[in-house]
């Protein structure tokens, strides 16, 4: 397999990382009932904090905590006034998009053009110095390997443990858990700060590994495209890893194609994945019932106790 | 002592009035607290921020300049958002009116030089609403989230943009820079009055606004709308079509951010460059629902957001704040919009221990 298949295999997982961590968590966000339009706001706020320790050197692994924290604190706001002020999910969901926006551009101010040493490749020893396997499989950094796992971990939690069969009656039907004892609001609150951390986290790998400088706005709308995987995804776990790697390989392929010139402009190449995404939208979309039957039934409801 | 959530039979309508009230009131206590955090004097920054810039008639002015998109916008967008129609994509719509507005104004022969202005209004209206039609095309014909492909299709244009004026666009004695050339004179609007740079896009922002009141408020066709998108089934039990109040919705929204293009490229910028708008698109859904999706609220919360654009470059100016400070204000200020929002419907309820 030639040096080029190989970058291309490897990039793709890497470009799918961060859009895989900020989708599995909304995921378990909308599978709770809440839709948190917000990810692009929160994978900002992650990127900045993230960025803002390491350069002050703060070092890497402190740096991936706070941009999950940060994540979760933004995220805690928009749980805040959905969940207790009963907030329309839409609107508070913009304002998280723009506010995160802006706060992390102000964090980041000055620090863009400081260069920060990113996250390194895990040293696996002799399985990264397997022909072929190695390069493929095992150089890769600790953040794509916990994408990875997330996937059949959030499967088994969501669909075979107690606590995700709880979080999916909260989704399916917030009186009957209500009347079963089960406080909604909590386990919401709980999910949304799940994937507000998780969002952070993608932020961070954006900034810390995947770039390792901080620009403004530099999620790019991943964000917006993480949301649309989890439709996209039909809220399953396994569909969001195979929509993830598909735009993570649009990503690679575009920027692969503009490092050799093709006869096209780098502009319709940068948009690829902004097409991609409308056109995989159409296509999901397409299905009715099966998107009926698999939409959490309460999905940007608020929920108020009568008792 | 403890609390509960009653909703109320009826909306109240002093709270509907009080929200956005209470809301810019809180986000002034934030938004010192948030200058005296960082460090700044909170009452002098806040004075440097919400009033100075406004103490000059050239400041104020200014502020006019920066209002009319978003009201124009709004007002546009607020046909949608009460038809139920989430068009959040009109940073695209307005970028691709503006593209439109400029291709006419650059490239049409001498002999409609004339007519040029009110070609490129037409120009800008249809390149918006074309923009904005795709997302009504493929959410009636196909199902599709227009939330998520407005927002694409705002990615999209930026990149348009941005090859136009790095590509064929790009004006050849421009040194290089990544803009078009000049609008001819007959393509560019004049300033009312030559000391200030504002237009005669203020009376259309009033237009618009007039014109959002008597369709909402008097018309049976927004009536129509907004029971197209608060109930589907009951429009069409009534010969309502929920299509159309798609339709109508995203491409009055598109077709309004189309014409602040418009405006934008005739007016202020006079030419294409990369970045045209500092998310103009964007903070027009705050004063959409700032100002309850109504005229006259949406004319005193353009005024507001505009304020804090312009506050935002006033502190950088004299405190050497950040200008991303200016969307921190706007997300807070729809945070506390919505937080406030709640007692219109609800009030809380005292409860007594011995009454539970």
């Amino acid at each position: 397999m030639s040096e080029l298949a190989i970058s291309i295999f490897t990039g793709t997982l890497i470009a799918a990382t961060p859009l895989l961590l900020a989708a599995l968590g909304e995921l378990v966000v909308e599978k709770s009932g809440v839709l948190n339009l917000g990810i692009e706001g929160m994978m900002l706020i992650g990127a900045a904090a993230g960025f803002l320790v390491a350069v002050q050197g703060g070092g890497l692994l402190p740096a991936f905590a706070v941009a999950a924290l940060a994540g979760a604190v933004a995220a805690a706001l928009f749980g805040v006034l959905t969940l207790l002020f009963l907030t329309n999910q839409y609107a508070a969901g913009l304002a998280l998009a723009i506010f995160g926006s802006g706060v992390s551009a102000t964090l980041g101010v000055g620090f863009g053009s400081q260069p920060i040493e990113a996250l390194a490749p895990l040293n696996l020893g002799p399985l990264a110095d397997l022909p072929l396997l190695g390069p493929l499989l095992f150089r890769f950094d600790i953040m794509v390997y916990l994408g990875l796992a997330l996937v059949p971990v959030t499967w088994w939690w969501l669909n075979r443990s107690r606590a995700g069969l709880v979080l999916r009656v909260v989704g399916e039907a917030p009186g009957n858990a209500h009347a079963l004892g089960y406080n909604v609001l909590r386990i919401r609150f709980l999910a949304i700060l799940w994937g507000g951390a998780l969002a952070g986290l993608a932020g961070g790998y954006l900034s810390l590994a995947y770039t390792a400088i901080w620009v403004e706005n530099m999620t790019a709308g991943r964000g917006w495209i993480a949301l649309s995987l989890v439709v996209f995804a039909t809220w399953r776990p396994f569909r969001v890893l195979a929509g993830a790697v598909l735009f993570g390989g649009v990503t690679i392929l575009q920027l692969h194609g503009q490092i050799l010139g093709l006869p096209v402009p780098s502009e319709a190449l940068s948009a690829a994945p902004y097409v991609a995404t409308i056109l995989v939208l159409v296509v999901i979309s397409q299905n009715r019932a099966r998107m009926a039957l698999d939409v959490p039934l309460s999905l940007g409801k608020p929920f108020r106790a009568r008792d | 002592m403890s609390y509960r959530i009653e909703p109320r039979r009826n909306a109240s309508a002093l709270a509907n009035l009080l929200a956005p009230v209470i809301a810019v009131a809180l986000t002034l206590l934030f938004g010192g607290a948030l200058f005296a955090v960082l460090g700044y004097p909170p009452i002098e920054t806040l004075t440097a921020f919400f009033i100075r810039p406004v103490s000059s008639m050239y400041g104020f002015t200014e502020l006019l300049v920066k209002a009319v998109p978003l009201i124009i916008i709004a007002a546009g967008l607020s046909v949608g958002f009460r038809a139920n129609v989430w068009n959040i994509g009109a940073e695209g719509q307005l970028t691709m009116g503006a593209i439109a507005a400029t291709g006419v104004g650059l490239f049409a022969p001498e002999a409609l030089y004339p007519m040029l202005l009110p070609l490129m209004f037409v120009a800008g209206l249809v390149g918006g609403a074309a923009w904005a039609g795709i997302a009504a095309l493929l959410r009636t014909k196909l199902n599709t989230n227009e939330i998520l492909v407005t927002l694409m299709l705002t990615y999209i244009a930026g990149l348009f943009l941005s090859f136009l004026v790095r590509g064929p666009w790009r004006d050849p004695n421009g040194y290089n820079f990544p803009q078009t050339a000049l609008l001819p004179y007959e393509g560019m609007l004049e300033p009312l009055d030559p000391m200030y740079r504002v237009t005669a896009s203020v009376v259309f922002a009033l237009i618009a606004l007039v014109a959002l009141w008597v369709v909402t408020a008097r018309s049976f066709a927004g009536y129509r709308l907004s029971v197209g998108g608060a109930a589907p089934r009951a429009a069409r039990y009534a010969g309502f079509s929920e299509k159309g109040a798609i339709w109508v919705g995203l491409l009055t929204g598109g077709a309004a951010a189309g014409i602040a293009g418009f405006y934008e490229a005739a007016g202020p910028l006079g030419q294409l460059s990369a970045v045209i708008s500092p998310g103009y698109g964007f903070a027009a859904i705050i004063v959409a629902f700032v100002g309850r999706l109504s005229a006259p609220g949406i004319l005193l919360g353009g005024l507001f957001l505009a304020l804090t654009y312009v506050g935002g470059e006033s502190v950088q100016m004299s405190h050497g704040i950040p200008s991303p400070i200016t969307r921190v204000f706007q997300g807070l200020l729809l945070f506390l919009l919505l937080a406030s929002e709640f007692f219109v419907s609800y009030r809380l309820v005292r409860t007594g221990r011995a009454a539970a």
